[in-house]
């Protein structure tokens, strides 16, 4: 083991040279397209729409007749059935935010986790180790046709601590296998956490990965690493370089202030290649762009690649091209007509993911994004649940743009040490351009999860106000769930009451109705309805007249245990003339990742109930608005386990 | 030849008296970015490391204070096991809260606020001061919970905690 004092000077490190000027070259990016006089007149003619209805359509007020019937699944109209009108349990917190105070039910009497409840848990096709913790998501990439994996693993205990990076390799990006670790805290740069980095694939097949290491005196530096031999298809030995760390905070940077270097892009004269790194000046979120010719030597360039004040420190870092035109991915160095760059931030601050597009000019070094009111970290973000330190790469296999996002456990901590784990990794998602908005991008889980499904059945019905519908799943723990809305144009009546301030962290869940939603399907149910999870759509008019869908996930009931996280995630969701509103939920267990629009907005939720577990997990469909109808189809599929495991080395 | 050295001891008594001024500063300003200035004054000032400390080892004072109440609490519940029977699955529920919180809270909060990523350490303050509402929601319709003034002092304590921890994001 090395452990050569470190040879940098922290104070005076790394001088810089600006580049020297090239000749200037006109931007070759076309006028961003401007989405918003097409969004405005959409919803301009939506008003006008409405503004017809209402005119043509008698005023009288509904009467609402909740009448107790047993729900048939016969494809007809359902009477309102039994309502989904189950007021909170007592204590229930409700909040926008991660409060620290949250009211503690006492349920029936003191609660107590089964060995049954807490194993059922597990997920059987998410990615996730054996047991212990997991968070980031590392150096994702193909290489000889596996898939692989790298993330932060501790490999003592189910919390945060000691970290190396775990490895996994799979064909098709769903089907696991564990390998030994890749890398561990053996060096004097790295003894206190090998912490996150990123693959850059060079274009004769070498691998270069750029990680963080915490040095014996907690400073955080860059190191370089590689594979002992890039013929071998599995990676499995990696090398640190030996003159590590190449990059140390430069001077002005915090010690602590300077982790995750992204892959890296070719320059503009194609002969050095750059990389980004997160920081901040007091509140401001900054990115660091580094230069190198052989990833041994750097050079800091001048100014940052992009900067948002009040952001704070900006964590794992990812930028990448995006096409306006094609769906298929492109390789992190590409630029030019027709794409657009994506830079996307975690928040320290907030613990979420956030992203923006943008266009990069590669001679001022300069991202700027297309709408600066919803910059990266104020904007949009990948999902409105449980995600962060999520990451892409490009898979030049299918050519795809995949992203990873690490999902860590919304329980007490005391949960996670009974159960011996914590934290899983998202379904790997596809990322492309949303041509229809053209201000958003799209994400879908691979298509290879597809090849888990297996018994399906589908299912159609009208929905009146009031209806909850229980579809005929038997044992709901694994599914894949597409389900498709329509307003019924004959009952959609539209008051001039505008339904304003409708968010959905405050909106207190699917038991509040309004004339337009909420209505979806339910997950992890019990058939009582005693835990449940809603992940639904509500319309509502918002403050200037114009029409507001909105698409939330529901925890405030998943549970009847007192010591787990239960909030209404969700947002905004565009919706366009003609779309109807469709949702994709992958169900495994613990988790539910709810695709709205095709994937126009998602939400990742951890659920842990207590009896909608194993054979007792059902799935209902529901429309709980006070007005309008509801024509719903819905098609489930069983999933299969990915059989996640270890590799069988002793059999190569 | 004494007037230097007279001068030499006021200045130098002086500059000591600027630093603790300084550093008292600190601990109030900290202090006023939680949500309980009285607990967390109260708290760093019986900690003589604080006089020092820059705004990671406060929030470690204080971390090391949710250790100690959080072990007063273990044994105590110990103790009300054998006198209290009746009480045994709340103070279960209690001891597996609280040991969460020595075995994992506390480590977390101690590595990550050292290694500069105090985004752990808030996720482990947080979850103390939950763990303590666990425990003692535990004992609701049950009985009169025995261990309210620990519960409130670790809760109360961890809340700080996290208050300070979120100066360092």
């Amino acid at each position: 083991m090395a452990t050569h004092s470190p040879p940098y000077d922290l104070e005076g490190a790394m001088s810089y040279s600006p580049i020297p000027a090239g000749p200037h070259r006109t931007s070759s990016a076309a006028e961003p397209h401007r989405p918003k006089k097409l969004l405005a007149r959409i919803l301009f003619s939506s008003f006008l729409l409405l503004s017809l209805v209402l005119l043509v359509v008698n005023q009288r007020p509904a009467k609402l007749d909740i009448v107790e019937t047993t729900p048939s699944t016969s494809v007809n109209d359902f009477s309102p059935a039994r309502p989904l009108t189950e007021p909170p349990s007592r204590g229930v917190s409700m909040g926008a935010s991660e409060k620290v105070f949250r009211r503690v039910s006492g349920g029936e009497l003191t609660f107590s986790w089964s060995n049954v409840m807490l194993s059922w848990q597990r997920t059987a096709y998410h990615f996730q180790p054996e047991k212990n913790w997991m968070n980031d998501p590392n150096g994702p990439l193909f290489h000889k046709g596996w898939y692989h994996l790298f993330y932060q693993y501790n490999q003592e205990s189910a919390v945060w601590g000691n970290i190396t990076w775990g490895h996994a390799v799979s064909r098709d990006l769903i089907h696991w296998l564990h390998l030994p670790y890749a890398m561990v805290p053996d060096q004097w740069y790295d003894v206190n956490g090998v912490w996150t980095g990123s693959a850059t694939i060079l274009p004769d097949g070498r691998i270069m990965m750029l990680y963080t290491g915490d040095t014996h005196d907690v400073v955080q530096v860059q190191c370089l690493a590689y594979p002992a031999d890039l013929s071998d298809p599995l990676l499995l030995k990696w090398v640190k370089y030996q003159n590590n760390p190449v990059m140390v905070p430069p001077p002005g940077i915090g010690h602590k202030d300077f982790r995750d270097p992204t892959t890296a892009w070719l320059s503009p004269d194609g002969d050095k290649w750059r990389i980004t790194i997160g920081s901040k000046i007091n509140t401001t979120g900054i990115s660091l762009v580094y230069e190198t010719a052989d990833f041994f030597k750097y050079e800091l360039l001048d100014g940052y690649l992009h900067e948002v004040p009040g952001t704070g420190m900006w964590e794992c870092i990812d930028f990448y091209p995006i096409s306006l035109t094609e769906s298929n991915g492109l390789d992190t160095s590409a630029n030019g007509q027709g794409i657009k760059h994506v830079m996307k931030v975690s928040l320290d601050d907030d613990k979420n993911d956030y992203y923006a597009l943008g266009t990069y000019d590669p001679v001022k070094n300069k991202w700027t994004p297309d709408d600066p009111e919803l910059d990266v970290g104020i904007g949009l973000r990948y999902d409105y649940g449980k995600y962060y330190a999520s990451k892409t790469f490009y898979d030049q296999n299918k050519k795809r743009r995949i992203l990873w996002g690490w999902i860590r456990e919304t329980d007490a901590e005391a949960l996670d040490i009974l159960k011996g784990w914590a934290s899983v990794q998202s379904i790997p998602r596809t990322v492309v351009f949303d041509q229809k908005t053209g201000s958003n991008i799209l994400q879908w889980p691979v298509e290879e999860v597809e090849s888990l499904r297996s018994d399906s059945l589908e299912f159609n019905a009208k929905l009146e106000p009031g209806s909850v519908v229980p579809i005929e799943v038997d044992s709901g723990s694994q599914l894949d769930i597409v389900a498709s809305f329509e307003l019924d144009k004959e009952t959609f009546e539209v008051t001039t009451e505008a339904d304003i301030g409708y968010d959905c962290p405050t909106s207190g869940g699917a038991v509040n109705r309004g004339m337009l939603g909420p209505f979806g399907i339910v997950v992890l149910a019990d058939e009582n309805l005693l835990e449940l999870t809603p992940i639904y759509f509500y319309i509502a008019k918002g403050p200037h007249g114009k029409v507001e869908t909105h698409f939330c996930a529901d925890e405030l009931r998943s549970s009847v245990a007192p010591d787990v996280d239960k909030i209404v995630y969700g947002s905004k969701v565009p919706v366009l003339d003609g779309e109807n509103l469709t949702i994709r939920s992958l169900v495994d267990h613990s988790i539910v990742e709810s695709f709205a629009q095709g994937g126009r907005r998602v939400i990742t939720s951890r659920i842990y109930p207590t009896t909608a577990i194993g054979g007792a997990a059902r799935v209902f469909l529901f429309n709980n608005a006070t007005r309008a109808s509801v024509n719903a189809s819905i098609k489930i599929w069983k999933m299969s386990s990915a059989n996640i495991r270890p590799f069988p080395l002793d059999q190569l | 030849m004494k007037f230097p050295v007279i001068l030499l001891a006021i200045l130098h008594t002086h500059a000591g008296l600027i630093t603790q001024m300084n550093d008292q500063t600190l601990i109030e300003t900290t202090c006023r970015s939680t949500s309980n200035f009285q607990l967390c004054l109260s708290t760093l000032l019986a900690n003589p490391l604080s006089a020092t400390a820059d705004v990671a080892e406060l929030a470690l004072i204080i971390v090391d204070a949710v250790k100690a109440k959080t072990e007063t609490a273990l044994s105590g519940i110990e103790e009300l096991k054998w006198l209290h029977p009746e009480l045994t699955d709340a103070l279960g529920q209690c001891s597996n809260s609280y040991k969460a919180v020595l075995k994992a809270d506390v480590p977390e909060a101690v590595a990550a606020l050292t290694r500069g990523v105090p985004k752990f350490a808030e996720f482990g303050m947080v979850d103390a001061a939950w763990e303590a509402e666990i425990c003692e929601g535990s004992f609701e319709r049950v009985a009169e919970s025995p261990l309210s003034e620990l519960n409130r002092d670790i809760h109360d304590l961890a809340v700080v905690a996290a208050g300070i921890i979120k100066n360092l994001l």
